[in-house]
């Protein structure tokens, strides 16, 4: 390819002394696979989502889940999504915004569910995380615990766990941590 | 014999490959002293990455007759890159292996010019890649192997018959290697896969479940992971963890020996707590070595036409017994990055809404209920109602305008095709051309550079 070199690199030098280029911003092929995603999303009437930096930033978003059943029903609950620019390579990172008590949510927001991590494939998408969260809001389980307490009290006495869900909820302390509303 | 007189004995093997004909050579290979000179005056080659695989190639490439040489590295020099990365040296720690590699080499192999950049990939404008001929690649991510292929692929521009046009291929030569494994593969975009028509040959990221790491270690990685995950947020609330300062790695480092000794379990080393972190599997030097000699002469081969170029993936494997073979991948046709897309030709006058009626009825799309993205900006969604109602007001607007009153762009469409009763969902990439513009040629871009 070397005489193609040659030409470019003259067309270089005359290139220099012509105006610059205006600067291109690149969409990743994560980026557009999330728009394919976001634009297909089907949620239930439980869920919303909301974009904080605009409709041309999909990277970064935020999903309210409202249970409409369960120990968590009432609650809304707020979830912060970060897709990578190798999305769906690479699972996006979820956390939960909300301080919740909640067997497989610690206090700082990390989230156990298996799609998140060791059981993402490419072929799921947004839609799939954010019924798997929804899930846990229905389904809470003690078995995959995250913040610990939670789950032996799930597990030892569901109707105390009932009432430090609604607790926590409403805006109070459960043991020595404070929960702030979110009714 | 001897070279001619202008020539030392440095370039002599190089010259038996680039003054004499063969019968294994390139297409356009011109033996001659003319093709070795213009190597060196013409050749323009970017190695990115200046750990363990750009150490080797830079060296590699320089003793292969290349003279214009650039770096590109956003690291500095740590005292565990000793090992394998040869051109440092201790008095070197916490200097920027750009710059010091490129010293080094340029030390060593006289009449090399090795031009360093210390700074980030994406710091780059865009134009500065395009720069270069080649582009080799010595990287341990994904992230920033797929960002490299992205500006590459976005040079390149397709004919009206689809076929790249030569002139704006970005050939690029990448090489990765873990412990005893390594890859070297060449990608012409347009021709033969890019980085991401095959992003599946990677493997995914080992990722052990929260819960396991919080409740039942059982290794020292989840050790590490717990400390990186959980007890890092626990303990810096809102504090992100840069997994490139030494500081956070260190915390980390700590954290994980007491966790480990919690729970009695071996094996919780600095090294081992970077490689969990950083997703990197320890670097063999011979390994490297290997992987970068393959990759140098793929450069060399590319840029001479000397011989035909490995098509197109190697994989090394040196962990039991020894193991070389060469796979031909076949390139994604549909592919976003570095596929032609489908070329539409429209009015100047045409709305966004008129467009996107006319994508239901192209006989090459007969896409429904699309979404429309432009270079980052989403013209229209369809979905979620939040964003439908922030792009409804485009619908009425040229897409001439939306686009910024450029002749041609590519542009990427989510919906449904159906066929019979079955409907699937696509995301397509199309080469936009408005009619009667200036600056308009039978010739259309394919990547929106
Ligand atoms: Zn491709």
């Amino acid at each position: 390819m070397i005489k193609l070199f040659k030409v470019k690199e003259k067309q270089r030098e005359i290139a220099e002394n012509a105006n610059g280029k205006t600067p291109v911003k690149k969409q990743s092929a994560g980026e557009l696979r999330l728009h394919k995603d976001i634009s297909e999303l089907n949620l239930p009437k439980t869920c919303s989502i909301t974009f904080p930096n605009g409709k041309d930033d999909l990277m970064n978003f935020e999903v309210s889940i409202r249970p409409d059943e369960g120990y968590y029903l009432g609650g809304t609950f707020v979830f912060t999504f970060q897709v990578s620019p190798i999305y769906p390579h690479e699972a996006p990172k979820v956390k939960c915004k909300t301080k919740v008590y909640h067997p497989n949510i610690d206090l700082e927001g990390n989230v156990c569910l298996n799609i998140l991590r060791e059981d993402w494939k490419p072929v799921l998408n947004i839609n799939t995380i954010i019924y798997g969260l929804f899930h846990l809001f229905t389904q809470p389980n003690y078995e995959d615990p995250l913040n610990h307490e939670a789950a032996a009290v799930l597990r030892d006495n569901p109707k105390l766990f009932e009432s430090n869900v609604r607790r926590a909820m409403a805006g109070g302390y459960v043991g020595q941590t404070f929960f702030i509303r979110c009714i | 014999m001897a070279g001619t007189a202008a020539s030392p004995s440095r370039s002599r093997d190089l010259d038996k490959l680039l003054l004499r004909p063969g019968n294994l050579v390139g297409p356009t290979f011109e033996p001659g002293t003319e093709l070795r000179d213009d190597l060196q005056e013409y050749a323009r080659i970017l190695v990115v990455g200046a750990g363990g695989l750009g150490c080797e190639l830079l060296k590699d490439l320089a003793l292969s007759g290349f003279k214009n040489l650039e770096v590109i590295d956003m690291d500095r020099i740590e005292v565990s890159n000793l090992n394998r990365q040869f051109l440092f040296r201790v008095e070197d720690v916490g200097k920027p292996k750009a710059e010091v590699a490129a010293k080094r080499v340029m030390e060593r192999v006289s009449g090399v010019n090795i031009v360093p950049h210390f700074c980030r990939i994406e710091d780059k404008e865009i134009e500065f890649y395009n720069d270069f001929n080649i582009i080799v690649l010595g990287l341990d991510s994904i992230e920033a192997r797929s960002y490299i292929n992205s500006v590459a692929c976005s040079f390149l521009e397709y004919d009206s018959d689809d076929k790249p046009r030569e002139e704006t291929i970005k050939p690029m030569v990448d090489g990765g290697t873990e412990g005893f494994k390594g890859h070297a593969r060449v990608i012409v975009p347009g021709v033969t896969p890019c980085f991401e028509c095959t992003i599946w040959l990677f493997p995914p990221q080992v990722k052990f479940p929260l819960c396991t790491l919080a409740e039942t270690p059982r290794t020292a990685a989840h050790c590490i992971e717990y400390a990186h995950l959980i007890k890092w947020d626990e303990v810096h609330s809102g504090k992100a963890f840069d997994p490139d300062d030494p500081e956070h790695m260190k915390w980390v480092f700590s954290e994980a020996v007491k966790r480990a000794e919690l729970f009695g379990i071996p094996g919780v080393t600095y090294s081992l707590t970077q490689g969990v972190v950083k997703n990197i599997i320890p670097a063999i030097a011979s390994t490297n070595a290997i992987i970068s000699a393959a990759c140098a002469l793929e450069t060399l081969k590319i840029a001479s036409g000397c011989s035909k170029t490995l098509s197109n993936y190697l994989t090394y494997n040196g962990v039991e017994g020894l193991h070389i073979k060469v796979t031909e991948f076949v390139k994604d046709k549909d592919c976003l990055v570095c596929g032609p897309g489908v070329l539409i030709e429209l009015d100047t006058s045409v709305t966004l809404e008129k467009f996107i009626n006319l994508l239901e009825e192209h006989p090459n799309l007969q896409l429904s209920k699309a979404s429309v993205t432009y270079r980052g900006k989403n013209l229209y969604m369809q979905a979620p109602p939040v964003l439908e109602e922030m792009t409804r007001s485009n619908l009425s607007l040229p897409l001439y305008d939306l686009m910024d009153k450029v002749a041609k762009d590519v542009i990427h469409v989510t919906g449904t095709t159906g066929k019979n009763d079955k409907k699937t969902s696509c995301l397509r990439k199309l080469r936009v051309v408005f009619k009667g513009v200036d600056g308009v040629t039978d010739m259309d871009m394919a990547g929106g550079a």
